[in-house]
């Protein structure tokens, strides 16, 4: 890909101080602000985690009431999901469509603003919830009625608005960036020539936007049953407590995926990079991309196999679902022919890449063994889901975003990190990350349900070498702030590609890549 | 860090292993109990070695392709990015080995779904933090909940062997004989869930599902509730005892003469003291988890005992609540006899910091029905 290279002028007229950020119109500007909030919500909803860690250290109830451990969970899983991944996700969408199709901004900069300033209040909303009589929401954050309906306390009502307004948040944002997407591309970027990071954002807003409004449904008709006498949940009123699960899950699966394609498409940049050879079969990423997003809305009920369905119903489900390991198959298979016979080097970024890949094929292959109905039957609701959903959300998506943060930072900063600690980084997280969750296995194997304060004595090993993890893990975050902040603060000085291998047009930019750039569209050959 | 410092804490660490561990732990998935358990094991031994050989395959190539392809020793990079016979063969391999491990699982789920023909049927039934089971052929039922002390949970006493998993009144059943499940629930959905008999099912509240088990060897089998049901989740164990069908007979016999006998006690005329003194144990195992032991309750979602305008209002009222429920406050007259509901009402109004100083007889509570 060749490119003409756009002129450039300096910073002009923006709003300085705080008012930069709360009016700011830039995409760059919101992105990094959505990369930093994700990354505080990360922090916290991690702090979390290490609450349920401590509890689970030892069997017996030493610093959580049963209570209060439910909270924990349930708020880690909305925080960790809502708060941190996707934001970030939408950091990156933010920060990078337009630098890679060499487009000045997003479509619509102030419907781009509200995006982001949503999340305020509902955050607001969420974390508020701590505070209020009753305490925070118990139930989970798949948030199952009756149970849901059951809590009096008004800060279930309030995570269900910041819910609402997340999902708001997230359909204007997924409107924008498709809009932006296809019309806003250089001259000469055709669709197959956009790179994998903008075609599995394309197809990611499309799933937001498809599934978001069912969430909301699901969520609404909670509501009016939990004030308003309406009976969708309740068997004694003609409902079905299992309809809301079919709804929240036909919104659920397809958020697993909105969750994980972004990260194929990090990967998917990083990997040629750094192994100096284009990506191995580019055509056939698109299509898998494609695939599992269509597939990601007809499997959503092998999260329900034990509520008891016919017997058509389970067959069919179990089957579609083995099925996405297919196109995900495709894809692993593609990075591994990409790294083949290339001239590779592993910078933190690449590191990053190939522990994702490796990682998360191994969630991918729990995946498969939970798809094989009767074995689910066996490992549902155990700490066996709770290792394989780790292995895909954290090795998959956190990780992948870890990676490109510092493949990107010098553009962003116009400094390079320092390697040292970077890989540092890597490594404890890595190590970290497979002492945490690979006993889990073991343990949900055995028959440890997951959601429990207190276990049975056969499961203190394990649950104590997977504590030792979390803190450990936990830990190792603190020196990615620091190499962050640091990069932001100085360092050599990035060139407009740091990278021997890497293309694309955010790379003919200066680094840092200044306020506005392609205000003239650069032509791809 | 000197070298007795490293030597302590490595010490500590260990120490900290050979904590309760008295129980073995485990890699693998119970051993299976009935045929569709041990057909479950099979599936996974599988699956499992399937995944593992294709894993080992890719990332083999992958390991092979960082050491020899990389910059460092001087490999340079072919720009091939396309191979169209590769990509198909990868992409239709998989869907061979898909078909062959759907196939014998299919099997399994067909089994697993046929609940025809059975021997018996047990209703069980959960509930907010206990299970209740109700033999349909025999007309016996009873409650089953945690039977480990609070002291233990607590860690003031050391961990029995089955911490946790232990239950006042096990579910019993005869070996050999097809039981029918029929599992539903009172007030949110929890799970049944025993790993050795290969039966994890919802039981949600106002439907009824069935599951089925036809246990091989005489035997004590404890699994957990498998579905977040509040803040006991992790507190309502199940456990089974399998039992020849002589056994089980004998078991069956002493049931029915013990709730004959308990019957027999709700005509007589009881002092209410006796009944204050009653009530405290059927408190304690069945109100206390809500209302607390001391009849703090935990609010606003569990209402406090003491002072509460329920337990020191008029007693007609009382009754009502406990036979018929209000809210998420459970009906208990399908659940406690007459002798039970009239002493907890005697132990909640005279005790817990309340003291009406009135009570009501067994034979009332049982016209009340």
């Amino acid at each position: 890909m060749s490119t003409t290279t756009a002129t450039h002028h300096d910073d002009h007229g923006h709003p300085t101080g705080i008012m930069r950020w709360v009016a700011s119109t830039n995409h760059k500007d919101i992105g990094t602000l959505y990369l930093w909030f994700s990354f505080f919500m990360f922090l916290f909803a991690g702090a979390l985690a290490l609450g349920i860690r401590a509890e689970l250290f030892q069997p017996g109830l030493q610093f959580v009431e049963p209570e209060n451990f439910n909270r924990l969970t349930t708020l880690h899983g909305l925080i960790m999901i809502f708060g941190a991944i996707m934001p970030a996700f939408v950091g990156f969408a933010n920060w990078m469509i337009p630098l890679m199709i060499g487009t000045s901004d997003l479509a619509f900069p102030r419907l781009n603003n509200m995006s982001f300033w949503l999340m305020v209040p509902a955050a607001i909303l969420l974390l508020g919830s701590i505070f209020v009589p009753g305490g925070t929401i118990a139930g989970g954050w798949t948030m199952y009625p009756p149970l849901s309906v059951q809590n009096p306390s008004m800060s279930v009502d309030m995570s269900i608005l910041a819910l609402h307004i997340l999902g708001v948040s997230s359909i204007v944002g997924s409107i924008n960036i498709i809009t932006t997407i296809l019309n806003m591309r250089a001259p000469g970027m055709t669709l197959m020539k956009m790179p994998l990071f903008v075609w599995t954002w394309l197809i990611t807003a499309f799933l937001l936007i498809a599934s978001m409004p069912v969430l909301a449904g699901a969520l609404t008709m909670l509501l009016t049953d939990r004030h308003f006498g309406t009976s969708f949940f309740d068997a004694a009123g003609g409902g079905d407590p299992v309809l809301f699960q079919h709804v929240f899950w036909f919104f659920g699966h397809p958020e697993v995926y909105i969750m994980i394609l972004p990260a194929f498409g990090l990967i998917s940049t990083i990997i040629p990079t750094f192994a100096r050879k284009p990506l191995f079969g580019y055509a056939s990423m698109v299509y898998a991309t494609a695939a599992i997003a269509l597939l990601s809305f007809v499997v959503w009920a092998h999260h329900m196999f034990t509520t008891g369905m016919p017997v058509a119903g389970q067959l069919f489900f179990m089957y579609s679902t083995m099925l996405i390991s297919i196109p995900t198959g495709v894809k692993v298979f593609n990075w591994v022919a990409t790294m083949w016979r290339g001239s590779m080097t592993f910078e933190t970024p690449m590191l990053f890449s190939i522990a994702v890949v490796f990682l998360f094929t191994i969630g991918g292959f729990s995946g498969l063994v939970l798809a094989i109905l009767p074995v689910d039957i066996q490992l549902q609701d155990t700490y066996y889901v709770v290792a394989h959903f780790h292995y895909v959300l954290f090795s998959g998506a956190a990780m992948s975003i870890m990676g490109a943060v510092y493949y990107w930072l010098p553009k962003w900063t116009g400094h390079m990190y320092n390697e040292t600690l970077g890989k540092w980084h890597f490594w404890l997280t890595t190590i970290a990350f497979n002492i945490t969750f690979f006993p889990m296995h073991f343990t949900g194997l055995a028959g440890m349900p997951r959601r429990i304060p207190d276990y049975a004595l056969q499961f203190a090993e394990f649950n104590m070498i997977s504590s030792i993890g979390a803190f450990a893990l936990g830990i190792s975050q603190l020196l990615f702030l620091y190499v962050v902040i640091k990069c932001i603060k100085g360092g050599p000085k990035a060139a407009a590609n740091p990278w021997e291998g890497a293309e694309g047009l955010e790379w003919t930019v200066p680094s840092p890549a200044p306020f506005h750039t392609f205000e003239t569209p650069p032509t791809v050959k | 860090m000197n070298k007795r410092t490293i030597l302590s804490v490595g010490a500590t660490f260990l120490s900290l292993f050979a904590v309760n561990s008295h129980a073995a732990y485990a890699l693998n998935l119970k051993t299976p109990a009935t045929e569709i358990a041990g057909q479950i094991y099979g599936l996974h031994m599988l699956i499992l070695w399937v995944c593992i050989a294709i894993f080992v395959v890719v990332f083999s190539l992958m390991f092979y392709s960082i050491l020899k392809h990389r910059k460092s020793v001087g490999h340079k990079a072919a720009q091939f990015h396309e191979n169209h016979w590769l990509e198909v063969i990868w992409t239709i391999i998989p869907v061979i080995i898909l078909v062959c491990m759907a196939y014998p699982a299919t099997k399994t789920i067909l089994a697993m779904k046929d609940t025809s023909a059975e021997d018996m049927s047990i209703k069980i039934t959960g509930s907010q933090w206990k299970w209740a089971y109700d033999y349909l052929d025999q007309d016996v039922k009873f409650i089953s909940t945690l039977s480990t002390p609070q002291d233990q949970i607590q860690n003031k006493a050391e961990k029995g062997e089955n911490y946790l998993l232990e239950v006042d009144n096990p579910m019993v059943v005869p070996v050999g004989k097809k039981v029918k499940l029929l599992i539903t629930a009172q007030d949110v959905i929890h799970a049944w869930w025993i790993p050795e008999f290969g039966v994890k099912q919802d039981a949600i509240p106002g439907f009824v599902r069935e599951a089925w088990i036809r246990v091989d060897e005489p035997g004590v089998y404890r699994g957990q509730c498998a579905e977040l049901c509040g803040k006991d989740h992790g507190f309502m164990p199940i456990v089974v005892e399998a039992k020849s069908d002589v056994d089980y007979q004998t078991w069956v016999a002493a049931q029915k003469e013990a709730a004959a006998s308990a019957s027999a006690g709700a005509d007589k005329e009881w002092a209410q003291d006796e009944l204050i003194t009653a009530g405290k144990a059927v408190y304690e195992k069945n109100c206390a988890v809500c209302h607390g032991a001391t009849g703090a309750g935990i609010p606003p979602a569990f209402p406090a005992m003491t002072g509460s305008a329920v337990a020191t209002g008029p007693i007609e009222g009382h009754l009502d609540i406990i036979l018929n429920g209000k809210n998420i406050m459970p009906a208990w007259k399908d659940v406690l006899n007459d002798v039970d509901i009239a002493a907890v009402i005697a132990y909640e109004r005279n005790a817990l910091g309340n003291s009406t100083g009135d009570s009501i007889q067994p034979s009332a509570v049982k016209a009340a029905r």
